[in-house]
């Protein structure tokens, strides 16, 4: 069924004719959450861009305008308001596609995010290929969201994970990674860049490498990467491309998971159920090919679309500029951050994504969140769904401060001021 | 004071810096490890009972000011005291932090410092971490060997 392809021309990226800018404090009224929450007279300072990213109006509308007057399940109803529905969420599924520069809309599965993504590959692709003696190669900076899903279907199949070391600088130690790539490696699976340290790995250079090492197919975890680098998946060539819509300004309950699509084709279903079957007996049934074979019941329609907002949204942003000022923000911020009294920041990789995680002499980082959070500082302090780089870091836990387009440098200062409160009230 | 300086008050930033009664027990008859899966912080705690009074009780493991703090305040209230008081203090604290029977147990025992634990509940997302170690002293006093905060 691939009706889709035949409707409507591709999406136009919104603001295309405009001309394209970035001036943060309009950018922040974009955003309406930025001006609540202000607390004894300090404004909402949001460092946890990394957990989840703020809404722009623009996807907030998306999601109120498609309930008030769009809402219907999607290929189903032979009415038009279903037709309309199911057009929106696949022209949402096409605009991803072409953001992202997937050979097809047809690469692009949607998801509940990043863990169901990962979730999908481990069980169909794990599930068929892994046996006894294979490996699984992943490493030592990745979200429990791609350890523990390869480690359910290691212990099913027989296979063995094994895990690239970092360097201390926090980089993939490249000449390890390449030694650990053998023949009996099926699958590997890594970070495009590092929650915690924000080292970005060079995806492109990485799935090379691994081809001329082994038939080994690749994932990338893209949940930070597709905020902070602009994402081509052709270029990539890798087989899977995993992210969470939460994080790039988009609704929670989505995401994406690219595949190519000869690959998806080839794989057995994840769920199953409605939706994703050509035909049904009480004994057997078939699946319907890539997408719509790994979207089993009715999926996030709206958050799909508000997704597709999110990024029309950043198409009409001069986005060399909104990558000009992430990255004055973290230069500004690590400068200012090394200033501090018995600071240490965790993940010093030359290219390295927005964030910044860290910890301080003789304060766990639960008291530094408390008490930035009495500034109105709100930023992540845990393991950040890494407990084994913990391991790696010698770190129980870590604070961490992760940015958006739009921070600012003001509200690096107010960081900077209560991490001065935090060390008052601890270390003197 | 306003609520963070009621949250750090000076007992609990000493009893941070210098925790009482951590470290290993060697022939203790009890331990219970407590987790915090929120932030990866893991107290043991450890029992050496007599009879029926806890001889001693110490803890090991990282965690914030408020729940290094808490298990010190913990080992100092329920040493020398028998398991029924122990449980019974065990109780208030949780009392304390759910709100329930909430102004009867004002005045504790240690100088009454453990009501420095107060300025929690404040905190809702901080009450685990003061609630940590009291619950490992309780699975230890159960005879569990480990709990959870989850
Ligand atoms: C690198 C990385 N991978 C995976 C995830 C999981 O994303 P989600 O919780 O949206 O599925 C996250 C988000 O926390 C992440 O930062």
């Amino acid at each position: 069924m691939c009706l889709y392809y035949s409707l409507m021309p591709s999406h136009s990226s919104g603001g295309a004719t405009a001309k394209k800018t970035f001036c943060v404090q309009k950018v922040r009224e974009d955003f309406p959450i930025l001006g609540t929450h202000t607390r004894a007279g300090k404004p909402l300072c949001y460092l946890d861009n990394a957990a989840t990213a703020q809404k722009p109006q623009a996807v907030i509308d998306a999601l109120s305008y498609f309930y008030a007057n769009q809402n219907a399940n999607i290929d189903r109803g032979v009415y038009e308001l279903g037709a309309e529905a199911t057009e929106l969420y696949e022209r949402a599924r096409k605009k991803i596609a072409a953001r992202l520069n997937a050979a097809s809309p047809a690469e692009i599965v949607f998801t509940r995010g990043t863990t169901e993504s990962i979730n999908l590959v481990a069980c169909s692709l794990g599930g068929s290929v892994l046996k006894q003696g294979d490996e699984i190669l992943i490493t030592a900076m990745e979200h429990h969201a791609n350890i523990v899903p390869w480690q359910q279907i290691a212990a099913r199949t027989g296979a063995a994970i094994k895990v690239a070391p970092i360097t201390p600088a926090g980089e993939l130690d490249a000449m390890a990674f390449e030694n650990l790539l053998t023949e009996r490696v099926k699958i590997v699976a890594f970070t495009h860049m590092s929650n915690v340290l924000g080292t970005i790995n060079d995806a492109a250079a990485l799935t090379k490498k691994i081809r001329a090492r082994c038939g080994a197919k690749v994932l990338v975890d893209g949940a930070q990467a597709i905020v902070h680098g602009d994402v081509d998946l052709q270029a990539l060539d890798c087989d899977f491309y995993a992210f969470s819509g939460h994080k790039i300004y988009g609704p929670t309950g989505v995401g994406v998971l690219y595949g190519k699509q000869a690959l998806l084709d080839s794989l057995p279903p994840y769920q199953t159920g409605g939706d994703m079957v050509v035909k049904v007996s009480f004994e057997t049934a078939t699946f319907k090919r890539s997408p719509h074979r790994f979207e089993a019941g009715t999926p996030a329609i709206a958050q799909a679309v508000g997704l597709a907002t999110a990024f029309d949204y950043l198409d009409t942003l001069d986005m060399p500029a909104v990558r000009a000022h992430e990255a004055d923000l973290l230069a500004y911020a690590s400068a200012a951050l090394r200033e501090i009294k018995g600071l240490t920041i965790h993940g010093n990789a030359p290219n390295k994504g927005a964030l910044i995680a860290f910890t301080m002499q003789g304060v766990h980082p639960h008291d530094i969140g408390t008490i930035l959070d009495s500034e109105n500082v709100c930023v992540r302090a845990g393991h950040h769904c890494a407990q084994p780089l913990m391991g790696v870091l010698g770190v129980q836990s870590t604070a961490r401060a992760s940015f958006a387009l739009y921070n600012t440098r003001a509200e690096i200062d107010a960081l900077v001021k209560a991490l001065h409160k935090v060390n008052r009230m601890f270390n003197e | 004071m306003d609520e963070l300086d009621e949250l750090y008050q000076e007992i609990i930033l000493d009893h941070n810096k210098r925790p009482r009664g951590r470290g290993e027990l060697p022939g203790a008859t009890h331990t219970a490890q407590g987790d915090n899966p929120l932030c990866g912080d893991e107290i043991r705690v450890f029992v050496r009972l007599e009879g029926d009074k806890i001889a001693d009780v110490k803890f090991i493991g990282e965690g914030c000011a408020i729940s290094k703090a808490s298990a010190s305040l913990m080992t100092q209230a329920v040493r020398g005291k028998t398991v029924a008081q122990a449980k019974e203090q065990i109780q208030k604290i949780h009392d304390m932090f759910t709100g329930q029977g909430c102004c009867e147990h004002t005045s504790f025992d240690t100088d009454g410092e453990i009501a420095a634990l107060g300025g929690v509940k404040k905190f809702p997302q901080r009450v685990k971490c003061a609630t940590l170690a009291w619950h490992a002293l309780d699975a230890a006093l159960d005879g569990k060997p480990n709990v959870s905060t989850e």
